[in-house]
């Protein structure tokens, strides 16, 4: 939706299509698990047996969209190795299902 | 991180459904966060969230107030923050039916540790006087109370104020919970013909201190299409111009009341429509 066609045709189809995009996501929410939760939760149930992270230290994001949604894990893993220099002092690992994400104005997690 | 802050808690609050509550969280929210303040909007209506979609936040919701309170996820993983205003975040509720899992001891928990983080705490009440209202009003400073210049809108802010003062953390330790009359969806025309209680009545009526007085105003409806809030959407809008002064008078600065005037829209000028 860009500026032009909203000046033409007013903020009710831009409305239409947000309801359309979280409705469709709310009634799967009732009818069958959530995907994008149990994905979530086995992918740090694996690596939690690999490693041991802080949990505070783990971002999730998610974009629920039309066609795709995309959920990323960010999960800030300290270094093994002692004194790794200044720069590096954690391993970052990012799952992404869509580098791609973000249309939207929000975004996950507290700065 | 900012640790070490003391947030004002604000319970935006009404009794009745559809007088603006919601609107005006989002509205105040991002006007305190354009002022430079550290926000966050929590939503407490279980169930029948609607804030994430006022603000434009609803594809970004991943977890919510309820989880945080069961332990599911933490607190920072819960906010979601606007990339437009940095300073705003949101709490968003859950869509779950078991309102149960909201308690006591848990919205006391995320509350406390949303006040070292955050300056203002921004609480959207739900309708009706039950739980979730009781709950979202419990650990406010100050309260909001939207009110529409009619008879049942009036009535039920005439109760809520009887809660605030009997309910809230503050009234059981002997304190003043703060409150402040936010009139919303005020037609200057009707008011001026006399069919809409006026400004006056409702302060006679409901005798709190009046912190603002917004237009109804297509803006509005504009605004929660886009989902950006008024004072963000229209900034130089009538109702978020009254938002923004409302929102200064919070902060504590001393500005004067407008009450909207009549200005009835290009098209009632055009086919100059007369009082009746
Ligand atoms: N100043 C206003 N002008 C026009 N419409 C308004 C105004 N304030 C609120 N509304 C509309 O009233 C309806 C209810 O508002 P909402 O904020 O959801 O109320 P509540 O949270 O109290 O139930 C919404 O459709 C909203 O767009
Ligand atoms: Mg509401």
């Amino acid at each position: 939706m860009n500026l032009l066609s909203m000046f033409r045709r007013g903020s009710a189809p831009l409305a239409r299509e947000r309801l359309q995009i979280l409705l469709a996501h709310e009634r799967d929410a009732f009818d069958q698990p959530d995907l994008l939760g149990i994905l979530r939760e086995e992918i740090l149930a694996v690596i939690s047996r690999h490693v041991s992270f802080d949990p505070e230290k783990v971002q999730i994001t998610m974009d629920r969209g039309k066609t795709v949604s995309t959920l990323a894990v960010d999960i800030e893993i300290p270094n093994r190795r002692r004194s790794s220099g200044p720069m590096r002092p954690y391993t970052r690992l990012m799952f992404e299902a869509d580098a791609a994400t973000a249309r939207s104005q929000w975004t996950n997690g507290l700065v | 991180m900012s640790e070490g802050k003391s947030a004002r808690v604000l319970v935006v609050t009404s009794g009745k459904g559809g007088v603006g509550k919601t609107t005006s969280t989002a509205a105040l929210g991002a006007a305190l966060a354009h002022l430079g303040e550290k926000v966050v909007v929590v939503d407490f209506d279980v169930g029948l969230r609607n804030l994430d979609l006022m603000l434009g936040a609803e594809r970004r919701v991943v977890f919510d107030l309820i989880n945080v309170i069961n332990g599911v996820a933490k607190l920072q993983q819960a906010l979601i923050r606007d990339k437009r205003l940095e300073n705003l975040y949101l709490l968003p509720a859950s869509q779950t039916r078991d309102k149960e899992a909201l308690t006591e001891e848990g919205v006391a928990k995320v509350i406390a540790e949303l006040r070292t983080k955050f300056d203002w705490i921004v609480c959207d009440s739900p309708a009706g006087i039950e739980r979730g209202a009781t709950l979202a009003m419990r650990h406010a400073d100050a309260a909001i109370i939207v009110t529409n210049p009619e008879v049942s809108s009036v009535r039920d802010s005439d109760r809520i104020i009887g809660l605030l003062d009997s309910k809230t953390e503050k009234a059981e330790r002997g304190e003043y919970v703060e409150k402040h009359l936010l009139i919303t969806r005020y037609h200057p025309w009707r008011a001026a013909r006399g069919e809409m209680l006026s400004i006056e009545d409702v302060l006679e009526i409901l005798s709190i201190p009046l912190l603002g007085i917004i237009p109804e105003s297509e803006e509005v409806l504009r605004a929660s299409n886009v989902g950006s809030p008024v004072t963000l959407n229209a900034a130089l809008s009538p109702p978020a111009r009254a938002y923004f002064e409302a929102t200064r008078r919070l902060k504590g600065e001393d500005i004067p009341m407008h009450v909207p005037n009549e200005s009835r829209g290009i098209l009632n000028k055009l086919f100059g429509r007369k009082a009746a």
